[in-house]
């Protein structure tokens, strides 16, 4: 191996690869503008769509009640409520969305209050969407409300104090410090983007460089000059594994900036602001990036490994893009609640990276396992590597038609 | 000097099996020569010029490039080699400059050096013109120059040309091979394929006939038409191959 040689590949490919518009496209602005579009974008969707929602008057009906003028009558006044005339066809009307929810109140329910009888009120509603829900909760809010009110009457009326019902309260307080609280809900994301971004960010120059040389009839001409086949294979994936982590750092950059100019923003509420503070810091950020280096090494050396294999551009994109899913299903895998780390997992490449990743960010450094992980991620990359390089070594694969 | 040595290669193809695309080829080139490998499409020329540059390895036999084995010392061999083909197309987001000056760096020329060779080549060839444009923008002839240029940076003793006027203009063909013909008046050891017979005429100083992967010929220009009986070099090459075709067909 000489140093000097892969460096000169290595600033060659760097120089026309800056020079790639596409590059700019695939590495840096789809990274960089895919988060705050997505967060702002949807954020302020929702609050807008939520908003409208909340201030809508609901259309409500109601099945029965005929009996009970009393209850109807304070439904009526519900200012949030507007009833409409009943009709057979009640539930037909909720799925068109012609009335939010319809309630069914039982018969006699005034007088059977009266007698102290047990009461059940129905409220149909359709579940996923959303005024119809907000429909609902109006309409169940005034049934409490009324019953807390018929329940303080009975009370005085027996001359017994109103806390009689509620001997002690029971109130949920959390301990977790504030990065373990947006470790558990961001930081699987976090280690999750970094591997994804890694990915992806490397197919495209990891095709340019192999498959589009063959195309563009440039890998012949390499060839001939007296650079070595292991040199020629280093100077490209340095440039592959450059791609794949700018990739993941500017994408973090974005992200991090799209959290916290969503959490700040004031459209939301206090407390749903506070889902969107990131409480990561530096040396966590550090540590998963550390922790996602040997998986791009790996990802560089295969995607190369395989573009070159490909005769063109075009066959190469159809042997990478199933890659992706490879790649997407261990990361999201580790997301889910109750997968945790345990020695055999952490020899799962890209599952156990996603898995410490959210670890560390949740504060949580297991060292143990973050060494075997280095260790095994450190070995699967140098045997991807290996690879890639005899792949570079043999004419069937480079003069392949 | 070239010393090709019972060179031969077999490919695997998919559909015809086992396909020996060049068999036993054995020739030599002195320095200040001029060797001219001839043959049709597919003959096997293409392959023996990349064994002899050390892009495919041979299956069987050697060659010996300036003292150096084409099996044994690949990168030596490519160090001495100035290879140009139509297979050897320029990198399109580079300028004709930087082309240059890469493979220059590659062949281990420090920068004085290399500025200054730069400098003459671009000079020789009338490249000043489009130095700083990129490859992508250059017309047929400027990119074959540019080629040219990059086979020349290092100043190897042996020069192999693959078809190298091929799709040019009349003008562009000419400066090519002039400026062939001044690499071998440098003393510069010479292959060159071609099918304009007008080229070999004027610049081989040994032929070579190749077909169906064997070298059916290899004589001088005046040898062979005294052989055969015949000055055209087309009906030459049809006279050397013709039984061979008979035979196939039969």
């Amino acid at each position: 191996m000489n140093l000097r040689n892969v460096g000169i590949v290595y600033r060659k490919e760097l120089t026309e690869w800056l020079r790639d518009r596409r590059t700019l496209i695939s590495t840096v602005l789809v990274p960089l503008l895919a988060f705050p579009i997505l967060m702002v974008g949807m954020t302020s969707l929702m609050t807008v769509m939520i908003g409208k929602a909340e201030k809508e008057t609901a259309k409500v009906m109601i099945i029965g009640g005929e009996d009970s003028p009393q209850v109807v009558e304070k439904l009526r006044e519900v200012k949030d409520l507007e009833i409409a005339p009943y009709t057979d066809d009640w539930k037909k009307r909720i799925s068109e969305k012609e009335i939010r929810a319809a309630v069914d109140i039982p018969k006699g329910f005034d007088s059977a209050l009266a007698q102290g009888q047990e009461l059940t009120v129905k409220i149909y509603f359709y579940q996923g969407e959303i005024k119809s829900s907000f429909g609902a909760n109006h309409v169940e809010k005034f049934f409490d409300d009324y019953r807390d009110s018929i329940i303080s009457s009975r009370l005085s009326a027996r001359n017994l104090p109103s806390d009689i019902i509620k001997p002690f309260e029971v109130k949920q307080e959390n301990v977790a410090p504030p990065e373990k609280v947006s470790g558990a809900a961001l930081g699987g994301l976090l280690g999750y983007m970094v591997i994804l971004l890694s990915m992806t960010g490397a197919i495209y120059p990891a095709i340019d460089l192999t498959a589009g040389e063959k195309e563009r009839g440039t890998m012949e001409t390499i060839l001939s000059s007296p650079l070595s086949r292991v040199d020629l294979v280093l100077g490209k994936f340095l440039l592959v594994l450059s791609a794949s982590l700018s990739t993941a750092i500017l994408a973090i950059i974005s992200m991090g900036t799209s959290f916290y100019l969503v959490g700040n923003s004031g459209a939301m509420n206090q407390k749903d602001a506070a889902a969107f503070q990131l409480h990561i810091g530096f040396p966590a950020i550090l540590s998963v990036f550390l922790m996602a280096l040997p998986l791009a090494v790996l990802f560089a050396s295969v995607l190369l490994t395989i573009a070159l294999f490909a005769k063109s551009y075009k066959e190469a994109q159809s042997y990478l893009t199933p890659l992706t899913f490879i790649v997407v299903i261990p990361a999201v895998a580790s997301l889910l609640p109750g997968f945790d780390l345990n020695p055999k997992l952490a020899l799962v490449p890209i599952l156990s990276t996603s898995l410490v990743c959210k670890e560390i960010v949740a504060g949580t450094f297991h060292w143990n396992y973050i060494l075997l992980i280095l260790l095994s991620s450190s070995v699967y990359a140098a045997a991807g590597l290996f690879i890639a390089v005899k792949m570079f070594q043999r004419e069937s694969v480079l003069f392949r038609s | 000097m070239i010393e090709a040595r019972g060179l031969s290669k077999r490919f695997q193809d998919k559909k015809r099996g086992k396909v020996r695309a060049v068999e036993n080829v054995s020739f030599t080139c002195q320095p200040g020569k001029i060797y001219g490998l001839l043959g049709a499409n597919g003959a096997g020329k293409t392959t023996t010029l990349r064994m002899l540059a050390t892009i495919l390895e041979p299956t069987e036999g050697t060659a010996v490039i300036c003292g150096h084995d084409v099996v044994e010392e690949p990168e030596k061999v490519r160090a001495n080699v100035g290879f140009l083909s139509t297979a050897t197309a320029l990198y399109p987001r580079l300028t004709a400059e930087e082309l240059v000056e890469y493979f220059g760096r590659l062949n281990g020329l420090d920068e004085p050096t290399l500025k200054k060779r730069v400098d003459d080549i671009f000079n020789r060839l009338d490249m000043n013109g489009f130095r700083d444009r990129r490859c992508d923008k250059l017309s047929t002839g400027m990119k074959q120059k540019t080629s040219i240029a990059r086979t020349l940076v290092h100043d190897p003793p042996v020069m192999i040309f693959d078809e190298p006027t091929t799709g040019l203009d009349v003008m562009t063909a000419r400066t090519i091979i002039t400026f062939i013909s001044d690499c071998r008046d440098r003393g510069k050891a010479i292959i060159f394929s071609t099918h304009i017979m007008s080229e070999v005429d004027r610049l081989c100083d040994r032929i070579g006939i190749i077909h169906d992967g064997k070298l059916l010929a290899d004589s001088t220009a005046p040898e062979l038409r005294a052989k055969y009986a015949e000055h055209n070099l087309e009906e030459i090459i049809v006279k050397v191959v013709g039984p061979l075709l008979k035979n196939s067909e039969a």
